[in-house]
């Protein structure tokens, strides 16, 4: 089974949401525009609306994350789920449990959705096919494969400052080989007929071969983001530097540090976005993080509200199948 | 009956309806009310009262998907403009304008929302149709008309342009 008929039902509705990969552009545009309705919701008196009222939503967290796992938590407590956080690195499977077994606890906790980060490539994908029939699945990173949920933020985010993405050079620049949320990301813009997608990195951090899902490939960041009209920059993990494939980040910020001089190469009103969290001077300057053209905090504020879009129309198409 | 439905003038309607809210905030005595209407219906017929009645405030608008009683049976509704209400709800006199008041679901999801934003000190409730199949304690305060439809007639309103009541067979859906 393909990650496009574990997602959606036979109306092309979401049930899980696992990959942007075989998402259709008005699929996408769907969640954009209900993240676009539930906006308003944070900035009334009470940030709250009824939709998950009664339902449960567990955060299944494998591997350690704040910010995804806090707005994804707030996501759910504004649509008034109950919701449950599981440190499994800390938990059952420490004691030997099975994940099968762990879901199956989680399952007699009469659970409707759960939430996963897992530092496995593919994980959620499994878990949705082992969760009951009225369970949603919704992938929040696993391994080096997706984070759909960030590549949607990301579009969100875009899409209010640029809405027109058929005109839009993008430019995502750094660590592409690690990154499940740039493949995401490839991948909505990709869909959403983004013309001119570049990822921007040293030789030992971009993969070989990805041109084949239509990038075209910079080494230079100067030439990279020449024009560009978004430029995402992706987090240097440490271990990354350690492992060799970097000689330092000092040396990393000589080549590939986004600076404000730097950034001149890009179209004047370019936005500059960070999944976070940012290691300052490392991949960006404090100057530009905190400048003007930086999205970065806008980026957290609207996870929220496409965490609430993608909970809710997973959860929807759920209760409507399970009635 | 369908033939009256659509006799309706829904213009001189909204005239008599915009007079008898007018008499009801008197008798109340209630100053400085904002209008509120439902989409999509509700804001058709509140933007027409909004400029008979020259109110001050701007007019808002509610989308009540989110507070729908029928998520856990039918899922999310098809996406629609989000709501807006651009003044403050605190202890303000509010007047709350549907189309067709049916069952009361829609004005019991719509109060739920606006005490979302705040407390108002009151809400007034105005419809263009009362179809009197109430299945909470909902009554409309100002209704322009009463209709008895046969089982399985369905009213709604057609607009926003020239606005006329229509009666249909209701499909299942």
């Amino acid at each position: 089974m393909s990650s496009v008929d574990l997602q959606l039902n036979d109306d092309g509705q979401l049930k899980h949401f696992l990959s942007i990969e075989g998402l259709s552009k008005a699929l996408l545009q769907e969640i954009l525009d209900n993240a676009e309705r539930f906006t308003t919701v944070g900035d009334r008196a009470i940030k709250k609306v009824p939709l998950l009222r009664g339902k449960t939503v567990v955060n299944l967290f494998f591997e350690p994350s704040t910010r995804t796992r806090s707005t994804f938590e707030l996501a759910a407590k504004r649509l008034s789920a109950d919701v449950m956080n599981i440190n499994v690195a800390e938990s059952a499977t420490r004691k030997g449990e099975s994940l099968a077994d762990t879901l199956r606890t989680l399952e007699a906790m009469a659970c409707d959705m759960f939430v996963v980060r897992h530092q496995n490539s593919g994980a959620s994908f499994f878990i949705a096919q082992q969760v009951a029939p009225h369970i949603g699945v919704v992938n929040a990173g696993d391994g080096r494969h997706s984070h759909p949920t960030q590549a949607m933020l990301d579009m969100f985010s875009i899409r209010r400052h640029k809405p027109d993405f058929e005109a839009l050079k993008v430019a995502i620049v750094g660590d592409v080989t690690h990154s499940r949320v740039a493949r995401s990301e490839i991948q909505a813009l990709r869909a959403l007929g983004v013309p001119d997608i570049r990822v921007v990195g040293p030789k030992t951090l971009i993969p070989a071969g990805i041109e084949s899902m239509g990038v075209s490939v910079f080494h230079k960041l100067e030439a990279g983001i020449a024009d560009a009209d978004v430029v995402i920059m992706l987090r240097l993990q440490e271990e990354r530097m350690q492992s060799a494939l970097l000689p330092s980040g000092n040396e990393y910020f000589k080549e590939f540090g986004l600076t404000e001089r730097r950034l001149r190469h890009a179209a004047k009103d370019a936005i500059v976005m960070h999944p976070g969290p940012i290691n300052r001077g490392v991949e960006i300057e404090s100057a530009v993080a905190d400048g003007p053209q930086s999205v970065i905090l806008e980026q957290v504020t609207n996870g929220i509200a496409i965490r609430m879009a993608v909970m809710s129309m997973v959860m929807g198409t759920q209760v409507a199948a399970n009635r | 009956m369908p033939t009256e439905a659509e006799n309706i003038d829904v213009i001189q309607s909204l005239e008599s309806m915009a007079g008898d809210i007018e008499r009801r905030l008197e008798e109340f005595q209630r100053s400085d009310p904002a209008l509120i209407g439902i989409r999509t219906g509700g804001v058709w017929l509140a933007d027409h009262l909004h400029q008979s009645m020259a109110l001050k405030e701007p007019l808002g608008e509610l989308n009540i998907s989110f507070y729908r009683d029928d998520f856990s049976q039918i899922g999310m509704h098809p996406t629609v403009e989000p709501s807006q209400l651009p003044f403050d709800i605190d202890g303000r006199h509010l007047i709350l304008v549907d189309d067709i008041l049916y069952t009361g679901r829609t004005i019991r999801a719509a109060m739920n929302e606006i005490f979302d934003y705040g407390r108002p000190q009151s809400v007034l409730l105005a419809v263009l149709v009362d179809r009197r199949c109430h299945e909470l304690p909902i009554r409309p305060d100002v209704a322009a008309c009463t209709l008895s439809l046969e089982a399985g007639e369905h009213v709604k309103l057609l607009g926003p342009d020239d606005l006329r009541l229509e009666i249909c067979e209701q499909t299942n859906k």
